[in-house]
C-alpha cells in the first residue's frame, strides 16, 4: 500500500537554475550597494526593501522549492506573512499618528 | 482539496508532511526574528539620523562580503539536494561540506567585526556606548541582538548541517529517502533570507 | 491493516518499554493526553490555591495573611500558572492529542516523537516556573504580563519565569504544528474539511495561532532576559526604549493567546450540544467558518489592553472597531448553540449542565469584553476588578467549564468507566453557584472603582471582597471534589464497554471503550457529515473498507 510516487516524486530542479540563481542574487546584491550609496532619502530604503524582497522570492520559490510544491504550501506562506505584515501596519498606525507634545 | 492532498493513512512515511512541518517551524522562526524587525523598523522611525550616524561605523565591505559568503552557501546547500536526487552521494557531501566551510567563514568574519567594536568599546552596557544620544544606544542594541541571535541560528545551522552529512555518509539520507537533508536545506534557506534583509537595514543605510 | 491484538485498550497495550516507563516513553497521542492530564491538573490546583490565597488576603483592607510583597509574587505565579500551565495548553494538549486524530479516523499525529516532547517542554517549563518560590529573592512579582520598566528592574527571579514561559511557548508550537499537519495530511478517506467534526475546527484554527503566535512572545520575553543580562537598553526609556512598544509586542502573542484559550473550548461545546439535544448542529458551515474567522480576527485587536498606555488616538479608534468585529463570529457560535438546543430532544446529562453553564458565562464575558473595547468605558474601568471579572468568566466559565464539560463527556471513552452522576451533577451546582458568588462582585466593584492587583483597599468595597471571598469558599472545595472523584471513578469506576456511551455520531463512539493502541482496526471511509441524526437512529459513519 506504500505509494511510491510519495518517495520520488519530488524531483526539484537541475543544477543549472540554482547557480542562475545564485548569479541573480548576487547581481541584486550589487545593486542594493550601489543605490545605497546614492541618498534617495525615504525612497532608499523603499528600494533596499524591494530588493531584498526579490531576493528572498527568489531563494523561497527555487532554493526551498516552493515552487514545486502543491498550492496549501503557498497558502501557509501567505497566511504568515499576512500576520506578520498586518502586525507592522497595525502597529505603526500606533506610532505614525503619535501626537507628542 | 486537491487529490495528492489525501493520504494513505497506512503510510509510515509521508514527505509531504514533514515538509509542511518543517515549514509551520520555519514560520516560528521567521515571527521571532519578525518581531526584532518591528522593534527594529519602530526605532528607526523614531531615531532616523541617529541610526544613520550609527550605521557609519559598520563596514559595509564586511557586510557585503558576508552577505555573498551566505547566499553562496544558499547555493551549496541547494545543490546538495539536487546531488543527492540524482544519487550523487559524494557530490552532495561535498556540498555539504562547502556549505560547513561557508558559515563558518561568515562566523569567523562576524567575530573580527564584533571584535573590532569591542577594541572601541562600542559595546552593550559599555561607558562609551551609554555616553552617545539614545538613538544610536539603540542602533547597537539592536545591531548586536539581531546578528547575533541570527548568528546563533547560523552555528545550530553548521551543527544541523553537519549531521546531515554524517547521515549521507552512512546511508541514512538516501537518494529515495532525503527529507532531513531538505528540512535541514529549508532551515538554512531562512537563515540566509534573514541576512538579507539585516544586511541593508544595518548596513547600507548610511 | 489487521489487528491480531483482540482489544487490548491503550491503557493496558505494552511496547517496548513495560509500566511507567512504558507510559513515559509512549509516543501514543492518547498516552500523551493522559500525561498532559495528570500534569495540567497538578498545576491547575497549585495555580487554584494561589488564586485561594489571594481571596483571603482580600478579605479585609490593608495586610491580612500576607504583606504587599508577597501578594505580588502570589498574583503572578497565579497568573503565570493559570495561563501558561492550565489554559492555553489546556484542551488542546488533552482533549486534542487525545482525540483529534480519532475524530478524523487517523492513528495518530503527524508529529508522534514531537508530541511526547512537547510534553516533556511542558513538564519542564512548569518545574522551572515553581522552582523560583523556593530559590532567594522570591518568585516574579511582575504580573504574568512582565510590563518593562518593573520587570527589568525588579530583584525577584524574573529570569526563571521567563524562561519557563519560553520553553512553554515552545511546547505550545509543537503542538500547533502537530495539528496543522495531522488535520492536512491525515483525515481518512471521504473526511472532506466540511465533514470534519467542529471541535476539528476549533483545533486546527487554534493550532494555526499557536503556531503564529507564540514566537513573538518568545522573542519578548527573551530580549527581557537579555535587557536583565546584558542592559542592552532596547526597553528601557533612559536609553531610549519605548515601554508601550514593549507592551504592543507582549500582547500581539497575549491576545490571540486567549482565542487559543477558547476556541477549542468552543469545539468541545459544539460536539456536546448536538449529543444531548439529539439534533444536527445548526449552521455546520458558519461555526466552522467562525473558528477561522476568530482566529483571523483575534489577531488583530491586541492593543485593546492598552487604551491607557499612551498610544496614538487613531490606533485607539482602529482597535476598537477591531474589537467590535471580533466579537461577531463568537456571537454566531453562541446562536448557533442556542437554536441547536430550541426543540431539540434535551437529554440533562452532567457534560451538558457544563456546557449550559459555559453559554451562560461566556456570554457575560464576551459582553463585558465589548464592552471594554469602547474606549470611553475602557478609560474608566480599565486596571479595576471588572477586568478581572471579565476574564475570569471567560477564561474560567468559558474554557474552564468547557474543560470540565470534556472531562465529563469523554470521561467513558478514556477510562473505560463511569463515574457517578448524581455526585456529578451535584458537584456542578457548587461550582457553579461558587464561581458566580466569587466573580460577579468583581463586576460591581471594579465599576465602583476597586482597582486590581492591589491588596489593600478602601473600606466601601469590603462587602464585595468578603462575598466574592465567599464564593471562592463554595467553589473551591467542589472543584477539588470534582477531581477527587474524577480519580476515583478513573481507577475504580463501574466499567464501561459499550463504544456509545451517549449516542455521539463522531468517530469516537464508533470505536473500542477504551480506545485500542491504533484506534481503529481498519481505517474507515467516511460518507456522512458529522451529528447527523435522523429520527434518532444512529448513522453510523463507518462503510466496509475494500
Amino acid at each position: 500500500m506504500m505509494n511510491e510516487n510519495q518517495h520520488i516524486e519530488h524531483k526539484t530542479h537541475g543544477y543549472g537554475i540554482y547557480v542562475l540563481v545564485w548569479i541573480a542574487l548576487m547581481v541584486l546584491t550589487g545593486v542594493t550597494v550601489a543605490v545605497a550609496g546614492i541618498n534617495f532619502g525615504g525612497i532608499t530604503v523603499a528600494t533596499a526593501l524591494l530588493i531584498a524582497s526579490v531576493k528572498t522570492y527568489l531563494v523561497l520559490t527555487i532554493f526551498m522549492h516552493l515552487r514545486t510544491e502543491t498550492l496549501v504550501f503557498k497558502i501557509f506562506i501567505g497566511v504568515a506573512l499576512f500576520f506578520l505584515i498586518i502586525s507592522f501596519i497595525l502597529l505603526f498606525t500606533d506610532y505614525s499618528f503619535i501626537v507628542r507634545n | 482539496m486537491s487529490s495528492t492532498e489525501h493520504i494513505v493513512s497506512h503510510l509510515h512515511r509521508d514527505d509531504i508532511a514533514s515538509r509542511m512541518g518543517m515549514w509551520l517551524f520555519l514560520f516560528t522562526e521567521l515571527l521571532l526574528f519578525g518581531g526584532m524587525f518591528i522593534l527594529y523598523s519602530v526605532y528607526r522611525y523614531n531615531n532616523p539620523d541617529a541610526f544613520h550616524l550609527a550605521a557609519k561605523e559598520l563596514d559595509t565591505i564586511i557586510g557585503t562580503f558576508n552577505t555573498a559568503i551566505l547566499l553562496t552557501s544558499s547555493l551549496t546547500m541547494a545543490l546538495s539536494i539536487a546531488a543527492i536526487q540524482r544519487n550523487n552521494k559524494s557530490l552532495s557531501i561535498f556540498f555539504q561540506l562547502m556549505t560547513v566551510v561557508l558559515a563558518l567563514g561568515f562566523m569567523i568574519n562576524k567575530y573580527f567585526e564584533w571584535g573590532v567594536k569591542f577594541h572601541y568599546g562600542i559595546y552593550p552596557g559599555s561607558e562609551k556606548l551609554l555616553s552617545k544620544p539614545t538613538g544610536e544606544i539603540l542602533f547597537y542594541g539592536l545591531y548586536y541582538v539581531m546578528t547575533g541571535l541570527h548568528g546563533l541560528h547560523v552555528l545550530i545551522g553548521i551543527g544541523l548541517i553537519l549531521l546531515m552529512t554524517y547521515y549521507t555518509a552512512k546511508d541514512i539520507i538516501t537518494y529515495d529517502n532525503y527529507m532531513k537533508l531538505e528540512s535541514a536545506g529549508l532551515y538554512w534557506h531562512l537563515v540566509d533570507i534573514i541576512w538579507i534583509f539585516l544586511f541593508p537595514l544595518f548596513y547600507l543605510i548610511t | 491493516m489487521n489487528n491480531n491484538n483482540t482489544h487490548i485498550s491503550y491503557l493496558d497495550y505494552q511496547g517496548k518499554h513495560k509500566g511507567l516507563l512504558g507510559w513515559l516513553t509512549s509516543t501514543d497521542h492518547k498516552r500523551i493526553g493522559i500525561l498532559y492530564l495528570i500534569s495540567l491538573t497538578i498545576f491547575l490546583i497549585v495555580g487554584i490555591i494561589f488564586g485561594l490565597l489571594m481571596r483571603l488576603e482580600l478579605l479585609t483592607p490593608g495586610k491580612t495573611i500576607m504583606d504587599a510583597q508577597t501578594y505580588n509574587s502570589i498574583f503572578t505565579l497565579h497568573g503565570v500558572i493559570m495561563i501558561f500551565l492550565f489554559v492555553v495548553p489546556g484542551l488542546p494538549a488533552v482533549f486534542g492529542n487525545f482525540f483529534l486524530p480519532i475524530l478524523i479516523g487517523a492513528k495518530d499525529v503527524a508529529f508522534p516523537k514531537w508530541n511526547l516532547t512537547s510534553w516533556y517542554l511542558y513538564v519542564i517549563g512548569g518545574l522551572l516556573a515553581i522552582l523560583a518560590i523556593l530559590l532567594p529573592g522570591g518568585p516574579s512579582d511582575t504580573g504574568w504580563t512582565f510590563y518593562i520598566p518593573y520587570s527589568v528592574r525588579t530583584t525577584t527571579n524574573v529570569m526563571f519565569a521567563l524562561f519557563a514561559a519560553f520553553i512553554l511557548g515552545f511546547s505550545s508550537i509543537l503542538t500547533g504544528l502537530n495539528f496543522v499537519t495531522t488535520v492536512h495530511r491525515m483525515r481518512a478517506p471521504g473526511m472532506t474539511w466540511f465533514k470534519m467534526p467542529l471541535s476539528v475546527w476549533s483545533f486546527y484554527a487554534t493550532a494555526w495561532m499557536q503556531v503564529l503566535a507564540t514566537p513573538i512572545v518568545g522573542i519578548t520575553l527573551l530580549l527581557v532576559a537579555i535587557e536583565r543580562f546584558f542592559k542592552v537598553g532596547l526597553f528601557d526609556p533612559a536609553l531610549g526604549g519605548d515601554p508601550v512598544l514593549y507592551q504592543h509586542l507582549f500582547w500581539i502573542y497575549s491576545h490571540p493567546a486567549v482565542y487559543i484559550m477558547i476556541l477549542p473550548a468552543m469545539g468541545v461545546v459544539s460536539e456536546i450540544i448536538p449529543v444531548f439535544a439529539r439534533r444536527t448542529i445548526f449552521g455546520y458551515n458558519f461555526i466552522a467558518m467562525s473558528s477561522i474567522a476568530i482566529a483571523f480576527f483575534g489577531s488583530l485587536v491586541w492593543a485593546h489592553h492598552m487604551f491607557t498606555a499612551g498610544m496614538s488616538d487613531t490606533s485607539q479608534f482602529i482597535f476598537s472597531l477591531l474589537t467590535m468585529i471580533v466579537a461577531v463570529p463568537s456571537a454566531i457560535k453562541v446562536f448557533n448553540w442556542v437554536a441547536t438546543l430550541y426543540k431539540g430532544s434535551i437529554d440533562l446529562q452532567v457534560p451538558l449542565l457544563y456546557v449550559l453553564a459555559f453559554i451562560f458565562q461566556f456570554t457575560i464575558g464576551g459582553l463585558t469584553g465589548v464592552m471594554q473595547g469602547v474606549l470611553s468605558i475602557d478609560i474608566h474601568v480599565h486596571d479595576t476588578s471588572f477586568v478581572v471579572a471579565h476574564f475570569h468568566y471567560v477564561m474560567f466559565g468559558g474554557t474552564g467549564f468547557g474543560f470540565f464539560a470534556a472531562l465529563h463527556y469523554w470521561f467513558p471513552k478514556m477510562f473505560g468507566r463511569m463515574y457517578n452522576i448524581k455526585l456529578a451533577m451535584r458537584t456542578f451546582w457548587g461550582i457553579f453557584i461558587g464561581f458566580n458568588i466569587l466573580y460577579f462582585p468583581m463586576f460591581i466593584m471594579g465599576w465602583l472603582g476597586m482597582p486590581r492587583r492591589y491588596y489593600d483597599y478602601l473600606p466601601e468595597y469590603q462587602i464585595y471582597h468578603v462575598i466574592s471571598t465567599l464564593g471562592s469558599w463554595i467553589l473551591v472545595p467542589s472543584v477539588f471534589l470534582m477531581f477527587g472523584y474524577l480519580v476515583y471513578f478513573a481507577l475504580k469506576g463501574k466499567k464501561v464497554t459499550e463504544k456509545n456511551y451517549w449516542g455521539g455520531e463522531t468517530l469516537e463512539w464508533q470505536i473500542e471503550t477504551p480506545p485500542i493502541h491504533e484506534n481503529f482496526e481498519e481505517i474507515p471511509i467516511i460518507k456522512e457529515k458529522p451529528y447527523e441524526y435522523k429520527s434518532n437512529d444512529l448513522v453510523t459513519q463507518f462503510s466496509e473498507a475494500k
